[in-house]
């Protein structure tokens, strides 16, 4: 099919340009030494002069730009009837609205990590309102990953630097520019307004550049029955204590994370006026599961730690057909202040899970300490 | 100033009930004509006055804040203003660091016959605010987002040799450590559950904290430059139980501080100590190596790191890759230990000028300019509190009060104010208990160099109490008690 497109470095900055007139255009920025999405205006986007700025790799995922660290969900307000003065007029207004947005130079990671959010959000018989109005509202333009890093592991979840899988547009960095393909039909009108050119011969560039981003992987996990297993991991105590000593019980992995999606919700102000606010949560946090008598059944960091991982290759593939709440990002394993890897625990949960008789999968990354954490593990059978 | 025209600033005062609140009565009793920018909120005593009030009341659009008390050895409480003195002297010399200009912010003395003087008083602080005129605010500063003392060739020079060589003591400490696993209860009839250490991260150039329970776990213990974590924030942990833990001596100074504090207690820990050579910032490595590159291996060669990664070696000077505190670091060695391995650092003398290279670009700046980087730097805090968790003197655990509801300071809107004040309740509560482990600033995700604060406190409570935390188990921070005649507090007469 020739519905490639083929943009030069300055096309694509003027198609941004163009873009961020009638939309929010969110795009990598980097602040200090990080990296994040950040709102860019047309002006901002003129001191832009080569895309690659806007294509870094984000230090934090994108996931804001749908469920936002902190939305109003309901302003309210209570004032005096001036006939009668004992009655109160309550006021209500959920401002549940979104801006068009484009969020661009994202991975293909992270356009999963949506796909992953839409499924308690906007499946069954509750819609979010809040999170499908922007989701609705938004156009995904997904860069296909050049490179992965060291600890990146997309294809232990299912996917690949080139999936397209919760993207609307896809594009690939080849010689002289980038070659888009659109996904979706929103895409698809989106790329046919652009006014890039045909990609005319690029295929083989773009498929020998997927291909070069596949090699630089990891090896794959060779993991199986990943859910059954690590649930079979649940009263397995001492593995859980062992694997969570090292952790600081911060929320770096939750926050940072594109399918964490676990909130909280507060009231601000006062009760005659005032905000209620959802904003995200943390599972490492200990308040995460404290009840109003004082009883906490996640106490300990163990728990909480046995309730992140088994969400995510566990409760989460139980509830939507066997898809993993992880995309393999490894910005947990980057950013954690104890550098401990979801890889390592999953891998040693799965390897010797009790009532499972498999030694075989292999180690995530070369690692000394592999022959020795699969022995205790079995040993508990 | 009057409210009739239209020029009152936002003064807010905090006033003892038995003193100063009664001095503005006898002013207003006397027909004492006063300006009325003063908001007053009565307070128990000016001991009651939670420093975070005046910084909350400065942070969210007050143009200045005076405190009021008893005259100093007039106190109703008899000690409450001896506390206050030392906590509000300290914070005033804390704001200018966030861009707040101390003149804003006063503290003094008035009795409840002192009618006349609190005229004075407010009238004359009063026209101090407004020569200063309305506080700059947060939403009208413009952001900084780039740390230029962390570029290389601004890294501080190392006042010592750093270097990332084998330690010939490590399987001297190894043996130790198998030794006192595998040794009968002691005179308490308690054996050693455990021994807190590093083994190998998921990477070469990464370590973990570990457990020891076992000989083969001992096997794992690594000492070298990626050593990074203090592992002293997880003795409170094991609160009652015996176990042991291997410090450098940066970490020996927060196992001091909980022993002062008594959250842990001498008889429950065994501790291993050994000299250190300065641990490294794995984000400095990671910038003098090629996008992606797969680290193999690393291995140290005196005072350089050769990492082979992606099929290449690259040698790295130590002097590139340290952590800005080993830069100045003069206590490589455990201050305290049950067993010291190997032979001790040479220790080399304090610098004269002994600032980090944050402080040093911040004291260069303008108050404005400083409130511009908070603000750039804060916006990408992700509220993750990694920064409290990795904080060994964070001993509120689950009980912070940036969680409590009731009393309520942060709201949990994504703003950089809520950001900026949970840093300032942090460094705050830090004052004199800080042992300048840094481990909240290399926690961060987001590398905000949030240590800048805690160490603007150290080298006030240094300055005016000669004090350094983490040194003497006995010892009490100096904040947490006082002084009658305070030596180096000038007795505040505001006029």
């Amino acid at each position: 099919m020739s519905s490639l497109r083929f943009a030069t470095p300055d096309a694509l900055l003027g198609w941004l340009k163009k873009l961020a007139a009638e939309y929010r255009v969110l795009a990598p920025r980097q602040e200090g030494p990080s990296v994040l999405f950040r709102p860019y205006a047309a002006a901002d986007l003129d001191g832009v002069s080569d895309p690659a700025a806007l294509l870094r790799r984000a230090t934090a995922s994108p996931k804001g730009a749908m469920a936002p660290h902190s939305e109003t969900l309901v302003r309210f307000s209570a004032t005096k009837d001036e006939q009668d003065p004992a009655k109160l007029n309550v006021g209500l207004d959920a401002p549940c609205q979104a801006e068009p947005t484009v969020l661009f130079g994202l991975r293909p990671c992270d356009a999963r990590g949506f796909v992953v959010l839409d499924r308690p959000y906007t499946s069954g018989s509750f819609k979010d309102p809040y999170y499908a109005a922007r989701r609705e509202a938004t156009i995904i333009v997904t860069q296909a990953c050049p490179a992965a890093a060291p600890t990146c592991f997309c294809h232990w979840t299912g996917s690949h630097p080139a999936d397209s899988e919760g993207s609307d547009l896809l594009f690939t960095a080849v010689d002289g520019g980038y070659v888009f393909e659109a996904v979706s039909d929103r895409g698809r009108a989106l790329l046919e307004s652009s006014g890039f050119a045909d990609a005319g011969d690029r295929q083989a560039a773009v498929e020998e550049a997927h291909a070069r981003a596949a090699g630089s992987l990891c090896p794959p996990s060779g993991l199986e029955d990943i859910p059954a297993r690590v649930a079979a991991r649940f009263t397995d105590s001492e593995f859980w204590i062992r694997h969570t000593a090292k952790c600081l019980s911060c929320g770096a992995c939750t926050y940072l994370c594109p399918t964490c999606q676990c909130f909280t919700i507060t009231d601000e102000g006062s009760p005659l006026e005032g905000r209620r606010l959802r904003s995200w949560d943390s599972c490492m946090s200990p308040q995460f599961t404290l009840e109003t008598s004082g009883h906490n059944p996640r106490a300990e960091k163990f728990k909480r730690m046995r309730n992140r991982i088994s969400h995510k290759f566990s409760y989460y593939p139980q509830s939507y057909d066997g898809a993993y709440s992880c995309v393999g990002c490894g910005r947990c394993v980057v950013s954690c202040p104890v550098s401990l890897d979801i890889r390592q625990v999953v891998a040693d949960a799965v390897k010797g899970a009790p009532g499972v008789n498999s030694d075989a999968a292999p180690a995530p990354a070369a690692k000394p300490a592999k022959a020795k954490s699969a022995k205790k593990s079995s040993g508990k059978e | 100033m009057s409210v009739l025209t239209g020029k009152e600033l936002r003064i807010v005062g905090f006033l003892c009930n038995w003193c100063s609140y009664g001095g503005a009565d006898t002013a207003g009793t006397a027909r004492a004509a006063q300006p009325t920018d003063l908001r007053i909120i009565r307070v128990p005593c000016s001991g009651r006055v939670n420093p975070l009030f005046v910084l909350k009341a400065l942070m969210h659009g007050a143009d200045g804040v005076l405190v009021s008390g008893c005259h100093p050895r007039d106190c109703h409480y008899s000690s409450g203003n001896f506390y206050a003195r030392r906590r509000l002297e300290m914070l005033k010399d804390f704001l200018p660091i966030v861009g707040i200009d101390p003149e804003r912010f006063e503290y003094t003395w008035v009795s409840a016959s002192e009618g006349q003087r609190w005229k004075e008083v407010v009238t004359s602080f009063t026209d101090r605010i407004h020569r200063l005129g309305p506080a700059p605010r947060w939403a009208d500063i413009k952001p900084r987002y780039d740390l230029p003392f962390n570029q290389p060739e601004k890294l501080l020079e190392p006042i010592r040799p750093l270097g990332c060589g084998e330690n010939p003591s490590l399987g001297e400490l190894k043996q130790a450590i198998r030794d006192a696993l595998a040794a009968k209860p002691g005179a308490d009839g308690r054996k050693l559950e455990g021994v807190l250490g590093w083994k190998r991260g998921f990477d070469a150039v990464h370590a973990e904290p570990v457990f020891m329970q076992t000989p083969e776990d001992v096997d794992e213990l690594v000492w070298g430059p990626f050593n990074v974590h203090n592992l002293a924030n997880f003795l409170p942990q094991y609160k009652g139980r015996k176990i042991g833990v291997v410090v450098k001596g940066c970490d020996s100074k927060g196992l001091i501080e909980l022993l002062a504090e008594d959250l842990i207690k001498r008889d429950d820990v065994v501790i291993f100590g050994m000299g250190c050579n300065g641990t490294v910032s794995e984000s400095r490595i990671r910038a003098r190596l090629p996008e992606n590159a797969v680290i193999e291996a690393a291995r140290g060669q005196g005072a350089t790191l050769v990492v082979s990664a992606s099929g290449q070696d690259f040698e790295l000077p130590m002097k590139d890759l340290a952590q800005d505190k080993c830069r100045q670091c003069v206590k490589p060695n455990a201050l305290v230990s049950d067993r010291f391995v190997g032979r001790p650092v040479t220790e080399p003398e304090a610098p004269a000028d002994d600032r980090s290279g944050a402080l040093r670009f911040l004291d260069d700046l303008t108050l404005e300019e400083r409130m511009g980087f908070w603000k750039g730097q804060m916006e990408r805090c992700i509220r993750c509190y990694a920064c409290r968790s990795a904080c060994p003197m964070c001993v509120c655990r689950d009980h912070c009060v940036s969680d409590s509801r009731d009393p309520q300071w942060l709201t949990q809107d994504d703003d950089v104010l809520q950001k900026m004040f949970f840093q300032l309740i942090h460094a705050q509560h830090l004052a004199g208990r800080c042992t300048g482990c840094g481990e909240c600033q290399r926690a961060c995700p987001m590398g905000i160099p949030v240590f800048a604060l805690k160490q603007q406190f150290s080298r006030m409570i240094k300055n005016v109490f000669g004090y350094a935390a983490g040194m003497d188990p006995t010892a009490t921070p100096p904040l947490l008690t006082y002084q009658v005649e305070e030596p180096n507090i000038k007795e505040r007469e505001l006029s």
